[in-house]
Protein backbone atom coordinates (compact mmCIF):
# COMPACT_ATOMS: atom_id res chain seq x y z
CA UNK A 1 0.00 0.00 0.00
CA UNK A 2 2.68 2.40 -0.95
CA UNK A 3 1.13 5.75 -1.41
CA UNK A 4 2.66 9.14 -1.71
CA UNK A 5 1.32 11.25 1.11
CA UNK A 6 0.77 14.70 -0.25
CA UNK A 7 0.39 17.67 2.02
CA UNK A 8 -3.17 18.84 2.37
CA UNK A 9 -3.72 22.42 1.40
CA UNK A 10 -6.26 23.26 4.08
CA UNK A 11 -5.97 26.22 6.40
CA UNK A 12 -4.78 24.17 9.36
CA UNK A 13 -3.51 21.08 7.56
CA UNK A 14 -0.12 22.46 6.71
CA UNK A 15 1.49 22.55 3.28
CA UNK A 16 0.66 26.21 2.96
CA UNK A 17 2.55 29.25 4.14
CA UNK A 18 0.60 31.70 6.35
CA UNK A 19 -0.33 34.90 4.52
CA UNK A 20 1.12 33.20 1.42
CA UNK A 21 4.51 34.74 2.07
CA UNK A 22 7.79 33.04 2.74
CA UNK A 23 8.56 32.41 6.41
CA UNK A 24 11.62 34.68 6.44
CA UNK A 25 9.70 37.56 4.90
CA UNK A 26 6.90 37.30 7.48
CA UNK A 27 9.43 37.19 10.29
CA UNK A 28 11.13 40.26 8.87
CA UNK A 29 7.79 42.09 8.97
CA UNK A 30 7.31 41.06 12.60
CA UNK A 31 10.82 42.20 13.46
CA UNK A 32 10.16 45.54 11.75
CA UNK A 33 6.98 45.95 13.82
CA UNK A 34 8.96 45.42 17.01
CA UNK A 35 11.63 47.86 15.89
CA UNK A 36 8.92 50.34 14.94
CA UNK A 37 7.62 50.17 18.50
CA UNK A 38 11.12 50.78 19.85
CA UNK A 39 11.60 53.87 17.72
CA UNK A 40 8.03 54.88 18.41
CA UNK A 41 8.67 54.68 22.13
CA UNK A 42 11.74 56.89 21.77
CA UNK A 43 9.93 59.45 19.65
CA UNK A 44 6.88 59.47 21.89
CA UNK A 45 9.02 60.02 24.98
CA UNK A 46 10.67 62.90 23.11
CA UNK A 47 7.25 64.31 22.25
CA UNK A 48 5.99 63.95 25.80
CA UNK A 49 9.00 65.72 27.30
CA UNK A 50 8.78 68.45 24.72
CA UNK A 51 5.04 68.93 25.28
CA UNK A 52 5.63 69.12 29.01
CA UNK A 53 8.19 71.95 28.78
CA UNK A 54 7.31 75.57 28.26
CA UNK A 55 9.80 76.25 25.50
CA UNK A 56 12.30 74.50 23.24
CA UNK A 57 15.15 75.51 20.89
CA UNK A 58 14.17 76.60 17.39
CA UNK A 59 15.25 73.97 14.83
CA UNK A 60 15.52 76.60 12.10
CA UNK A 61 18.10 78.31 14.23
CA UNK A 62 19.97 75.20 15.38
CA UNK A 63 20.10 73.32 12.08
CA UNK A 64 21.21 75.94 9.63
CA UNK A 65 24.73 74.89 8.73
CA UNK A 66 25.92 73.27 5.55
CA UNK A 67 29.28 71.75 4.71
CA UNK A 68 31.76 73.78 2.64
CA UNK A 69 29.82 77.06 2.74
CA UNK A 70 31.38 78.00 6.07
CA UNK A 71 29.49 80.57 8.09
CA UNK A 72 26.60 80.91 5.67
CA UNK A 73 23.29 79.96 7.25
CA UNK A 74 20.79 77.92 5.25
CA UNK A 75 18.09 76.56 7.56
CA UNK A 76 17.22 72.89 7.10
CA UNK A 77 19.10 72.56 3.80
CA UNK A 78 21.51 69.91 4.99
CA UNK A 79 18.86 67.67 6.50
CA UNK A 80 16.86 67.99 3.27
CA UNK A 81 19.86 66.68 1.40
CA UNK A 82 20.10 63.75 3.82
CA UNK A 83 16.41 62.96 3.37
CA UNK A 84 16.77 63.07 -0.40
CA UNK A 85 19.78 60.75 -0.31
CA UNK A 86 17.94 58.21 1.84
CA UNK A 87 14.76 58.25 -0.24
CA UNK A 88 16.84 57.84 -3.42
CA UNK A 89 18.61 54.86 -1.87
CA UNK A 90 15.20 53.37 -1.08
CA UNK A 91 14.24 53.71 -4.74
CA UNK A 92 17.46 52.01 -5.87
CA UNK A 93 16.75 49.24 -3.34
CA UNK A 94 13.29 48.64 -4.82
CA UNK A 95 14.86 48.48 -8.26
CA UNK A 96 17.36 45.92 -6.94
CA UNK A 97 14.50 43.80 -5.59
CA UNK A 98 12.71 44.11 -8.91
CA UNK A 99 15.82 42.99 -10.76
CA UNK A 100 15.97 40.06 -8.35
CA UNK A 101 12.50 38.98 -9.38
CA UNK A 102 13.72 38.87 -12.97
CA UNK A 103 16.77 36.83 -11.84
CA UNK A 104 18.96 39.51 -13.41
CA UNK A 105 22.18 39.26 -11.41
CA UNK A 106 24.00 42.19 -13.02
CA UNK A 107 21.10 44.58 -12.49
CA UNK A 108 20.81 43.50 -8.85
CA UNK A 109 24.51 44.23 -8.34
CA UNK A 110 24.18 47.62 -9.98
CA UNK A 111 21.22 48.78 -7.91
CA UNK A 112 22.51 47.25 -4.68
CA UNK A 113 25.78 49.10 -5.29
CA UNK A 114 23.97 52.41 -5.57
CA UNK A 115 21.95 51.64 -2.42
CA UNK A 116 25.15 50.93 -0.49
CA UNK A 117 26.70 54.17 -1.72
CA UNK A 118 23.56 56.06 -0.72
CA UNK A 119 23.72 54.56 2.75
CA UNK A 120 27.38 55.47 3.15
CA UNK A 121 26.64 59.01 1.92
CA UNK A 122 23.87 59.36 4.50
CA UNK A 123 26.12 58.11 7.30
CA UNK A 124 28.83 60.57 6.24
CA UNK A 125 26.32 63.41 6.31
CA UNK A 126 25.11 62.40 9.75
CA UNK A 127 28.70 62.18 10.98
CA UNK A 128 29.34 65.71 9.68
CA UNK A 129 26.19 67.00 11.38
CA UNK A 130 27.20 65.43 14.70
CA UNK A 131 30.77 66.75 14.47
CA UNK A 132 29.55 70.22 13.61
CA UNK A 133 27.09 70.30 16.49
CA UNK A 134 29.76 68.97 18.84
CA UNK A 135 32.06 71.82 17.86
CA UNK A 136 29.27 74.25 18.64
CA UNK A 137 29.12 72.81 22.14
CA UNK A 138 26.26 70.36 21.81
CA UNK A 139 26.53 66.84 23.24
CA UNK A 140 24.82 64.55 25.72
CA UNK A 141 24.53 66.73 28.80
CA UNK A 142 25.54 69.97 27.02
CA UNK A 143 23.12 72.28 25.24
CA UNK A 144 24.51 75.60 23.95
CA UNK A 145 21.26 76.64 22.28
CA UNK A 146 18.64 78.66 24.06
CA UNK A 147 14.88 78.27 23.77
CA UNK A 148 12.89 80.03 21.11
CA UNK A 149 11.41 82.38 23.72
CA UNK A 150 14.83 83.38 25.04
CA UNK A 151 14.83 81.28 28.20
CA UNK A 152 17.50 78.82 29.30
CA UNK A 153 17.08 75.50 27.52
CA UNK A 154 17.53 72.15 29.25
CA UNK A 155 19.82 69.42 27.96
CA UNK A 156 16.76 67.36 26.96
CA UNK A 157 17.06 68.81 23.48
CA UNK A 158 20.56 67.52 22.78
CA UNK A 159 20.11 64.31 24.77
CA UNK A 160 17.13 63.27 22.72
CA UNK A 161 18.63 64.48 19.46
CA UNK A 162 21.86 62.54 19.76
CA UNK A 163 20.24 59.42 21.23
CA UNK A 164 17.54 59.07 18.62
CA UNK A 165 19.57 60.08 15.58
CA UNK A 166 22.35 57.86 16.93
CA UNK A 167 19.99 54.91 17.20
CA UNK A 168 18.77 55.58 13.69
CA UNK A 169 22.31 55.98 12.38
CA UNK A 170 23.18 52.64 13.94
CA UNK A 171 20.31 51.06 12.02
CA UNK A 172 21.53 52.66 8.80
CA UNK A 173 25.00 51.29 9.50
CA UNK A 174 23.71 47.76 10.08
CA UNK A 175 21.58 48.14 6.93
CA UNK A 176 24.66 49.07 4.92
CA UNK A 177 26.53 46.07 6.33
CA UNK A 178 23.63 43.76 5.46
CA UNK A 179 23.47 45.22 1.95
CA UNK A 180 27.21 44.67 1.49
CA UNK A 181 26.75 41.04 2.52
CA UNK A 182 23.86 40.78 0.04
CA UNK A 183 26.10 42.27 -2.63
CA UNK A 184 28.81 39.72 -1.99
CA UNK A 185 26.33 36.84 -1.97
CA UNK A 186 24.80 38.03 -5.24
CA UNK A 187 28.23 38.43 -6.78
CA UNK A 188 29.15 34.87 -5.83
CA UNK A 189 25.97 33.56 -7.43
CA UNK A 190 24.38 32.24 -4.22
CA UNK A 191 20.91 33.40 -5.25
CA UNK A 192 21.23 32.08 -8.79
CA UNK A 193 21.97 28.66 -7.29
CA UNK A 194 19.02 28.96 -4.89
CA UNK A 195 16.71 29.92 -7.69
CA UNK A 196 15.32 33.00 -6.03
CA UNK A 197 16.36 36.42 -4.76
CA UNK A 198 14.04 36.46 -1.76
CA UNK A 199 16.92 37.36 0.56
CA UNK A 200 17.34 40.65 -1.31
CA UNK A 201 13.66 41.32 -0.78
CA UNK A 202 14.03 40.85 2.98
CA UNK A 203 17.07 43.12 3.09
CA UNK A 204 14.98 45.57 1.07
CA UNK A 205 12.24 45.57 3.69
CA UNK A 206 14.80 46.41 6.37
CA UNK A 207 16.26 49.22 4.28
CA UNK A 208 12.83 50.74 3.63
CA UNK A 209 12.11 50.56 7.33
CA UNK A 210 15.27 52.57 7.99
CA UNK A 211 14.07 55.18 5.49
CA UNK A 212 10.63 55.21 7.09
CA UNK A 213 12.04 55.86 10.55
CA UNK A 214 14.11 58.72 9.14
CA UNK A 215 10.94 60.32 7.73
CA UNK A 216 9.51 60.41 11.28
CA UNK A 217 12.75 61.48 12.95
CA UNK A 218 13.17 64.25 10.38
CA UNK A 219 9.65 65.52 11.05
CA UNK A 220 9.90 65.36 14.83
CA UNK A 221 13.29 67.01 15.24
CA UNK A 222 13.60 69.34 12.29
CA UNK A 223 10.09 70.38 11.33
CA UNK A 224 8.13 70.56 14.56
CA UNK B 1 12.63 19.38 -1.28
CA UNK B 2 12.63 22.63 0.66
CA UNK B 3 14.36 24.35 -2.25
CA UNK B 4 11.83 23.13 -4.78
CA UNK B 5 8.98 24.24 -2.54
CA UNK B 6 10.42 27.70 -2.10
CA UNK B 7 11.36 27.92 -5.78
CA UNK B 8 7.75 27.21 -6.65
CA UNK B 9 6.55 30.27 -4.78
CA UNK B 10 8.75 32.81 -6.58
CA UNK B 11 7.89 31.27 -9.93
CA UNK B 12 4.18 31.66 -9.36
CA UNK B 13 5.04 34.91 -7.66
CA UNK B 14 7.09 36.05 -10.66
CA UNK B 15 4.22 36.00 -13.09
CA UNK B 16 2.15 37.72 -10.44
CA UNK B 17 5.08 39.97 -9.50
CA UNK B 18 5.86 41.06 -13.06
CA UNK B 19 2.30 42.20 -13.09
CA UNK B 20 2.45 43.99 -9.77
CA UNK B 21 6.11 45.06 -9.70
CA UNK B 22 5.61 48.22 -11.66
CA UNK B 23 8.66 50.35 -12.37
CA UNK B 24 6.45 53.31 -13.24
CA UNK B 25 4.67 53.10 -9.89
CA UNK B 26 8.03 53.12 -8.08
CA UNK B 27 9.22 56.30 -9.81
CA UNK B 28 5.83 57.88 -9.37
CA UNK B 29 5.97 57.09 -5.66
CA UNK B 30 9.46 58.60 -5.51
CA UNK B 31 8.20 61.81 -7.13
CA UNK B 32 5.27 61.98 -4.70
CA UNK B 33 7.64 61.58 -1.74
CA UNK B 34 9.96 64.23 -3.17
CA UNK B 35 7.17 66.77 -3.73
CA UNK B 36 5.69 66.20 -0.28
CA UNK B 37 9.12 66.68 1.33
CA UNK B 38 9.83 69.83 -0.67
CA UNK B 39 6.42 71.20 0.29
CA UNK B 40 7.07 70.49 3.99
CA UNK B 41 10.43 72.25 3.78
CA UNK B 42 8.89 75.23 2.00
CA UNK B 43 6.34 75.53 4.79
CA UNK B 44 8.95 75.17 7.52
CA UNK B 45 11.28 77.76 6.00
CA UNK B 46 8.52 80.24 5.21
CA UNK B 47 7.34 80.04 8.82
CA UNK B 48 10.87 80.98 9.81
CA UNK B 49 11.04 83.90 7.38
CA UNK B 50 7.55 85.45 7.53
CA UNK B 51 6.30 87.51 10.46
CA UNK B 52 2.89 86.30 11.57
CA UNK B 53 0.44 88.22 13.73
CA UNK B 54 -0.48 85.02 15.55
CA UNK B 55 2.60 82.76 15.29
CA UNK B 56 1.34 80.36 17.95
CA UNK B 57 -1.77 79.43 16.00
CA UNK B 58 0.11 79.19 12.71
CA UNK B 59 2.70 76.86 14.29
CA UNK B 60 -0.03 74.54 15.53
CA UNK B 61 -1.66 74.53 12.11
CA UNK B 62 1.69 73.85 10.49
CA UNK B 63 2.41 70.95 12.86
CA UNK B 64 -0.93 69.42 11.98
CA UNK B 65 -0.05 69.66 8.29
CA UNK B 66 3.37 68.10 8.94
CA UNK B 67 1.77 65.17 10.74
CA UNK B 68 -0.66 64.52 7.90
CA UNK B 69 2.07 64.78 5.25
CA UNK B 70 4.43 62.54 7.22
CA UNK B 71 1.72 59.89 7.55
CA UNK B 72 1.10 60.18 3.81
CA UNK B 73 4.81 59.59 3.14
CA UNK B 74 4.83 56.64 5.52
CA UNK B 75 1.83 55.19 3.74
CA UNK B 76 3.51 55.43 0.35
CA UNK B 77 6.79 53.94 1.55
CA UNK B 78 5.05 51.00 3.22
CA UNK B 79 2.50 50.37 0.49
CA UNK B 80 4.72 50.70 -2.59
CA UNK B 81 8.39 50.37 -1.62
CA UNK B 82 7.73 47.64 0.93
CA UNK B 83 5.08 46.21 -1.34
CA UNK B 84 2.53 45.78 1.45
CA UNK B 85 -0.32 47.04 -0.71
CA UNK B 86 0.04 43.99 -2.93
CA UNK B 87 0.17 41.40 -0.14
CA UNK B 88 -2.92 39.58 1.05
CA UNK B 89 -5.43 41.42 3.21
CA UNK B 90 -4.68 39.69 6.49
CA UNK B 91 -0.99 40.57 6.34
CA UNK B 92 -1.92 44.19 5.65
CA UNK B 93 -4.17 44.11 8.73
CA UNK B 94 -1.41 42.56 10.86
CA UNK B 95 0.63 45.67 10.21
CA UNK B 96 -2.02 48.37 10.01
CA UNK B 97 -4.08 47.55 13.11
CA UNK B 98 -1.14 47.88 15.54
CA UNK B 99 -0.16 51.05 13.68
CA UNK B 100 -3.59 52.54 14.30
CA UNK B 101 -3.39 51.60 17.97
CA UNK B 102 0.00 53.28 17.95
CA UNK B 103 -1.59 56.53 16.86
CA UNK B 104 -3.72 56.38 19.98
CA UNK B 105 -0.54 55.75 21.99
CA UNK B 106 1.00 58.92 20.51
CA UNK B 107 -2.11 61.04 21.13
CA UNK B 108 -2.45 59.87 24.73
CA UNK B 109 1.15 60.60 25.66
CA UNK B 110 1.28 64.01 24.03
CA UNK B 111 -1.98 64.91 25.75
CA UNK B 112 -0.51 63.76 29.06
CA UNK B 113 2.67 65.74 28.49
CA UNK B 114 0.69 68.87 27.75
CA UNK B 115 -1.50 68.34 30.81
CA UNK B 116 1.59 67.94 32.97
CA UNK B 117 2.92 71.25 31.67
CA UNK B 118 -0.35 73.05 32.36
CA UNK B 119 -0.71 71.61 35.85
CA UNK B 120 2.87 72.49 36.67
CA UNK B 121 2.50 76.05 35.42
CA UNK B 122 -0.71 76.46 37.43
CA UNK B 123 0.38 74.96 40.73
CA UNK B 124 4.14 75.45 40.82
CA UNK B 125 4.81 79.21 41.05
CA UNK B 126 8.56 78.75 41.27
CA UNK B 127 8.58 76.79 38.00
CA UNK B 128 6.44 79.42 36.31
CA UNK B 129 8.75 82.27 37.32
CA UNK B 130 11.85 80.36 36.32
CA UNK B 131 10.30 79.67 32.91
CA UNK B 132 10.11 83.36 32.11
CA UNK B 133 13.68 84.30 32.99
CA UNK B 134 15.53 85.23 29.84
CA UNK B 135 19.15 84.32 29.21
CA UNK B 136 21.54 87.29 28.81
CA UNK B 137 23.21 87.39 25.46
CA UNK B 138 26.95 86.86 26.02
CA UNK B 139 29.46 88.77 23.88
CA UNK B 140 31.89 86.65 21.85
CA UNK B 141 34.90 86.27 24.17
CA UNK B 142 38.39 87.71 23.72
CA UNK B 143 38.33 88.28 19.97
CA UNK B 144 38.08 84.55 19.29
CA UNK B 145 35.51 83.01 16.92
CA UNK B 146 32.00 83.06 18.39
CA UNK B 147 31.52 79.57 19.79
CA UNK B 148 28.60 79.64 22.24
CA UNK B 149 29.06 77.31 25.19
CA UNK B 150 32.00 75.42 23.70
CA UNK B 151 32.76 72.25 25.61
CA UNK B 152 35.54 72.59 28.18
Amino acid sequence: MAQVATANQGMWSGGKSPFKVEYGKLMMWYFLMSDAFTFGAFLISYGTIRFSTNSWPDPNHVFRSFPIVGEMHIPLAFVSLMTFILIMSSVTMVLAVGAGHEMNRKEVLKWLGWTILGGIAFLSCQAWEWTHLYHEGAWWGHNPFMNIDGTQASTNFTNFFFTITGFHGFHVLSGVVINIIMFIMTYKGVFDRRGHYLMIEKAGLYWHFVDLVWVFVFTCFYLF
Amino acid sequence: MENAHVAAIPHAHATDEAHTFDRKAIWRTFRILLYITLFELALAISYYEIEFSNPHLVKHLLNGIFIVLTLAKAFFIIAEFMHLRHEIRNLILTISIPALLFIWFITAFLWDGNSYKNLRNTYDKHYREHATEKVEQKEPAKGEKEEPGKLQ
